[in-house]
């Protein structure tokens, strides 16, 4: 029990921002037409691709070549969700916006 | 080496840090903006381009500014960027190139991917953890715990995702075995048992530890194959909204470790919307999260040795006449459209019937297709016209009133066996009330079943016509007798 307390009283900024960033999450997505359900996954996904900074800090303090190679081959995945994901929702999204102009 | 310790953790203040964290501060402000713009349609696709600039944002600033504890900035450049030319090349590519209709699957891809880099980043990050960490903490150990997570969350996303994405494909097959259930129990226990065992260790070096990480690692991405596979047909919507949310948990503890906030919001943003969303896709098929996760959608439901009737198929010409001399059509298309690539052809359609003076609406069901919204997608990129597109609870009460409802490759989202047959496996979930219509005209490829797999009684009732044959070909024939009508 100690621990625990102790883990929240070092870490209790990171554990405003997460409990906070939790209630964000369900306030922001709240009233979305089923419509954008597709779009809003894809949109969503991309950006859990911020993982790729975490890669690029492992790579560039990376002291042995397996951690080199790891790292480097999670660079290319998280880009791939990144910009594959950002794309995809941009092709998604370009035809609902293409049908508007009519 | 970059210390996991807060306590040693002082940031001196530099210039660079301070536009790093500055960085950090408007790449997460974009990415809240970002997702609420993504939730309305005239918005959406600037959102979508504001968060992903929040994400060039927060990727440059890394690499120009990033110092670790000992002020080291990032090595390996040249590496890293072409790490990074690498997947945006193929990224690109591979998202511009794909067809409409292999949009869920690619989705499902993409996460996987992201759940992968999480998960190998725990499993660097972990023998660099202070080797003090790993003493004096009793059962409970916070740090640890994050990595640990880290490291499972992302392994369960990466293969579970690529399961969903060989589903959806059609290149893995469901396997319905109930005692994967009890395995999958199992494995959760002694993965709890290896996050205890690491937490409670006490004082060793990380080194030592390594190849129980990697039997964790192993596990972690068992797990998240047989998480999977015996979830089947229609539940695979919720499977990737819930994997999605995953993915972003698994950054938001990439976020922890590093102290990084961009990392920590996006994924925990990521993470509780993509269950909520989850959760209102569970309601839209009236299911638990948890049914969905330990129930199986098997067969069952009507039992062969009751009366269903017989099939009565129309042919090509009776169905255009049928057709072009009602006044209210309602098309409910589902993934057969999709497959097809019937979406052009069934707008030509609808247009040629609007010239005769016949009223035609779709019918959309929340999850018809393989996502909720995949009608939607589809039928934007024929350009049908958004007013055209009625939801489920509108729709419903119209359909009486309705003289032909054409079903375009739909099934399991207008049995009505979810009404009134209370063994089906479907049952409680809302449909599209076809049968209530004057007339139905079912397009479908042949007497397979559903997704779901069980028996659809719509397909025998006495106002129901089959079209059999590919939902593309039959419509273009359809199209063309309209024409010479």
């Amino acid at each position: 029990m100690n621990s625990i307390l102790e883990f929240f009283y070092l870490y209790k900024e990171t554990i405003f921002i997460i409990a906070l960033s939790i209630i964000l999450g369900i306030v922001v997505i709240s009233n979305v037409p089923a419509i954008l359900h597709t779009p809003l996954m894809s949109g969503a996904n991309a950006i859990s691709g911020v993982i790729i900074i975490g890669a690029i800090i492992l790579v560039g303090h990376a002291d042995n070549t397996l951690t080199l190679i790891l790292g480097l081959i999670g660079i290319v995945l998280a880009t791939l969700n990144v910009v594959g994901g950002f794309v995809v929702t941009d092709r998604m999204l370009e035809m609902f916006k293409r049908k508007k102009q009519k | 080496m970059e210390k996991i310790t807060e306590v040693t953790r002082t940031l001196e203040f530099t210039s660079g840090q301070s536009v790093l964290e500055l960085s950090y501060l408007v790449a997460a402000i974009l990415f809240v903006l970002g997702l609420r713009m993504l939730s309305h349609p005239d918005t959406a696709r600037k959102g979508n381009f504001w968060a992903a600039f929040g994400m060039i944002l927060a990727i440059i600033t890394t690499i120009v500014f990033y110092k670790d504890d000992q002020g080291n900035g990032i090595k390996n450049l040249g590496l890293i960027f072409g790490a990074l030319l690498i997947g945006s090349v193929a990224g690109w590519i591979i998202a511009r190139k794909i067809k409409m209709t292999a949009m869920p699957q690619l989705v499902s891809f993409f996460n996987g991917t992201g759940g992968a880099a999480a998960a190998l980043i725990s499993l660097r990050e972990f023998p660099n953890i202070d080797p003090s960490l790993l003493s004096n903490h009793g059962m409970f150990n916070g740090q640890v715990l994050v990595i640990l997570l880290g490291l499972f969350i992302g392994s369960v996303s990466f293969t579970g995702s690529m399961i969903a994405y060989g589903k959806l494909d059609d290149k893995i097959r469901d396997i319905r075995a109930s005692f994967l259930k009890y395995v999958n129990i199992i494995l959760l226990i002694i993965v709890i048992g290896f996050f205890v065992y690491i937490m409670s260790r006490g004082p060793v070096s990380p080194d030592k530890l390594m190849p129980v990480i990697y039997l964790l690692f192993t596990i972690s991405l068992i797990y998240g194959v047989l998480f999977v596979m015996p979830i089947g047909g229609a539940d695979m919507p919720v499977v990737i909204s819930l994997l999605n949310s995953f993915t972003g948990i698994a950054a938001a503890m990439g976020g922890f470790l590093y102290h990084n906030d961009a990392m920590l919001l996006g994924g925990i943003l990521v993470g509780s919307a993509g269950i909520i969303l989850t959760i209102l896709m569970c309601k839209a098929m009236n299911r638990s999260l948890l049914n969905v996760i330990i129930g199986t959608f098997g067969g069952g439901g009507v039992s062969v040795d009751r009366e269903i009737g017989t099939i009565k198929e129309i042919s090509v010409s009776d169905a255009a006449v049928l057709l072009s001399y009602t006044q209210r059509v309602v098309i409910v298309p589902g993934y057969g459209l999709a497959v097809a690539q019937a979406q052009h052809v069934c707008n030509d359609m609808v247009k040629l019937l609007e010239e005769k003076g016949v009223e035609v609406k779709f019918a959309i069901h929340p999850v018809a297709g393989r996502m909720p919204g995949h009608m939607n997608v589809l039928l934007a990129e024929a350009e049908v016209p958004y007013e055209k597109l009625v939801e489920l609870d509108d729709i419903n009460p119209e359909l009486p009133k309705t003289d032909v409802v054409i079903i375009i490759g739909a099934n399991d989202v207008v049995n009505p066996a979810a009404e009134d047959d209370p063994t089906s496996p479907i049952y409680g979930m809302p449909i599209i009330r076809a049968h209530t219509a004057k007339n139905v005209i079912v397009m479908k490829r042949g007497m397979g079943k559903g997704y779901a797999a069980i028996e659809n009684l719509l397909f025998y009732a006495d106002n129901t016509r089959m079209l059999f044959g590919n939902a593309k070909d039959t419509l273009q024939n359809l199209v063309a007798e309209i024409k010479s009508l």
